[in-house]
């Protein structure tokens, strides 16, 4: 067996509530994948706990919130990053994680997440993305895509889906990364950028959920939908894409240091308000 | 006698009355007639270190405000109608996860874009019922720049007291109005800070278990107690329950804070009831025509008095039908379809002596409109 991070010893438990456990998620979901790297991302940056805020709508994605032993907001459908704009731009010490799954950051919450990227907010978006509305029994998303079963498509989707990394990238976020479940590893480290880097940033994930998207679609138990992230991504620039350009790529495709982060950008309209009164 | 003299918009006195309570966080969008609010506070907030922004949307104006109030800031969010319509949702959740703040909505005429220039008190219900879900709810309002200056630091004031949202009602002509006003010195007014808890570090907070008195102390997001909270229904902890007995017990204690602290939260003024034979029962700036008809006809020997009401939730029955006991017959004078004159209607002991004096074309209701009812009521024609 390769050594990986995961063979690292971690102390994820000091970060959870164990009072509120079990979780909600089903067996196999992605979710709980993406909850342990990014636990993993906060101790190897040792953050400290009560400088954390993780803010986070509705839907199975959201619940993560409640399991972590951080300063917690769990919100309303859509508004968690509006939310999240009010906690860092009121005491901008405090760091924002924002989990959320396709309705939240994309659908209903779509406007928050372009201007959220616009502004440049020094917030930490994590996109959990497994193609379908969970917790109300597997509707599809803005991130489903064409042709794909869901509840309320029994004939199939015709609406195409946002391209998560392309939509940040134009609205403004300047860290824009993607990986998937599989990739575990992976995960903490584009995290751990995430986190570190001052300004917005979106960490898309693909997360799988073998209990509605996998059994309407017909992609197996959760291990064979692990295994298709395995194959249908690679890291950025590979070569494998010269074949087989519907490879979807995996890596940090913007990291840009120099713009502008909001919560600075402030701080000088409050010197010029006070006129060096402060 | 160091006080200021200003002569300002409603608008404007509303926001000198946030500064005086101490706000430090405003999230706004822009919206007819509500906007100088937004204006002035994106001058005024800068020069305190205080934080201002224009966010995307009404709903996103709403839940940034929720998020700077658990950090321990004094928030508030100005908006009219429509952006009234928008922002229930998230009101709610503030009701819910009990997370102090101010919604001033300065109302025009409604449903819909409605009549965004023209003054209108459509929004009384809304403000009750707006967002779904049974739930309690503070709303005041005022028909002066002074008392809109006060009523501002009493919602404040009340937001911190009873951990709640709390919506300033003014109207158009409120808004829009230039009058002179005077603000008075720091210490003057009371002005509440928020109750924090004095449980230690490593002790557990339980952050929604009431004290005694009905009161949670609050713990900033930053400090040293991490703990959840949600629009869920919840426990001690914050954490989401459906266990019949917490949910019961939190809805009971969502709404009897408020209903059972009427009296704590109910401002009035009275004008010339003592021997009123009609009352007038107004509030905002239809109050203003109440007011100046009674003035009038008491010079005519003519027996009116006026009940303006500055607190609208908890409605404030047992007031109204103390005042009302003993008239031969009420007005209700208010630029809607007849939303408070429902209220009157329940609380006062004969239903049927109580009138509606209305406008509803987007102009103010003048004293010539009420005397015009007034007069069939005496039995003097029209």
């Amino acid at each position: 067996m390769p050594k990986t991070k995961y063979d690292k010893e971690y102390n994820v438990k000091q970060y959870l509530r164990e009072r509120f456990f079990p979780h909600i998620w089903c067996p196999g979901c992605g979710h709980g994948i993406v909850l342990g790297s990014l636990l993993r991302a906060v101790e190897e940056l040792g953050l400290d706990p009560t400088e954390i805020v993780m803010t986070s709508g509705i839907g199975c994605s959201a619940r993560i919130s409640g399991y972590v032993n951080f300063h917690s907001l769990h919100t309303i459908h859509g508004r968690a990053l509006a939310f999240a704009t009010g906690v860092k731009l009121s005491t901008p010490k405090l760091n924002l994680i924002v989990p959320m799954g396709d309705g939240d950051a994309l659908a209903i919450g779509g406007n928050h997440f372009i201007h959220a990227a616009r502004r440049n907010i020094d917030i930490t978006a994590i996109v959990m993305n497994n193609r379908i509305y969970g917790m109300t029994g597997g509707q599809f998303s803005p991130l489903t895509g064409y042709g794909q079963k869901a509840t309320t498509a029994p004939y199939s989707t015709i609406d195409n889906e946002f391209d998560v990394v392309k939509l940040a990238t134009a609205a403004g976020a300047s860290f824009v990364a993607r990986s998937t479940t599989f990739h575990a590893t992976e995960c903490i480290d584009l995290i751990k950028k995430a986190i570190s880097h001052k300004g917005f940033s979106v960490v898309e994930i693909f997360s799988q959920c073998p209990t509605h998207y996998g059994r309407k679609n017909k992609k197996g138990d959760a291990s064979n939908m692990m295994e298709l992230y395995k194959k249908t991504t690679v890291p950025i620039g590979s070569k494998k894409l010269e074949q087989d350009p519907s490879l979807i790529e995996r890596g940090i495709f913007v990291d840009n240091k120099e713009a502008p982060e909001y919560c600075d950008e402030y701080e000088k309209i409050i010197q010029t308000a006070m006129k060096g009164r402060a | 006698m160091n006080n200021k003299i200003k002569f300002v918009q409603g608008n404007e006195a509303c926001v000198e009355g946030a500064l005086y309570a101490g706000i430090d966080f405003f999230a706004g969008y822009p919206i007819t007639p509500s906007t100088e609010i937004a204006e002035l506070l994106s001058m005024e907030l800068p020069k305190r270190a205080g934080k201002f922004i224009q966010m995307e949307d009404e709903i996103a104006s709403m839940a940034a405000i929720i998020g700077a109030s658990l950090t321990g800031h004094k928030v508030m969010t100005a908006t009219s109608g429509p952006g009234f319509s928008l922002k229930q949702e998230a009101l709610g959740y503030a009701c819910m996860a009990e997370i102090p703040c101010v919604i001033v909505n300065v109302q025009r005429g409604g449903p819909s874009t409605g009549n965004p220039t023209h003054v209108s008190q459509g929004d009384i219900n809304q403000a009750k019922w707006g967002t779904h879900g049974d739930h309690s709810i503070i709303a005041l309002t005022a028909s002066n720049h002074q008392d809109v200056f006060e009523m501002t630091v009493e919602a404040f004031n009340f937001a911190e007291t009873y951990r709640t949202p709390v919506i300033l009602l003014f109207d158009e002509v409120i808004g829009h109005m230039r009058e002179k006003i005077t603000i008075p010195e720091q210490g003057d007014l009371a002005v509440v800070q928020r109750l924090r808890t004095s449980v230690k570090k490593g002790v557990d907070y339980h952050p929604y278990l009431p004290r005694e008195d009905g009161r949670l102390p609050m713990s900033d997001f930053g400090s040293e107690h991490r703990y959840n909270v949600t629009g869920l229904f919840h426990d001690m902890w914050g954490f989401p329950s459906n266990n019949p007995k917490v949910v019961r017990e939190l809805l009971h204690h969502l709404v009897d804070k408020i209903d059972n602290n009427v009296d704590q939260i109910t401002r009035h003024r009275e004008y010339w009831l003592d021997d009123a034979e009609y009352v007038l029962v107004s509030y905002g700036s239809s109050a203003r025509s109440a007011i100046h008809l009674a003035k009038n006809r008491r010079k005519r020997g003519n027996k009116i008095g006026v009940l303006e009401l500055q607190t609208i939730w908890p409605f404030p029955k047992e007031l109204v039908r103390r005042k009302c006991a003993g008239a031969r017959a009420v007005i209700v004078v208010e630029m809607n379809m007849g939303q408070v004159l429902h209220q009157v209607k329940s609380a006062v002991d004969n239903p049927a002596s109580v009138f509606l004096a209305n406008r509803i074309d987007g102009k103010l209701i003048s004293p010539t409109d009420i005397k015009t009812l007034l007069r069939v009521i005496q039995g003097k024609g029209v």
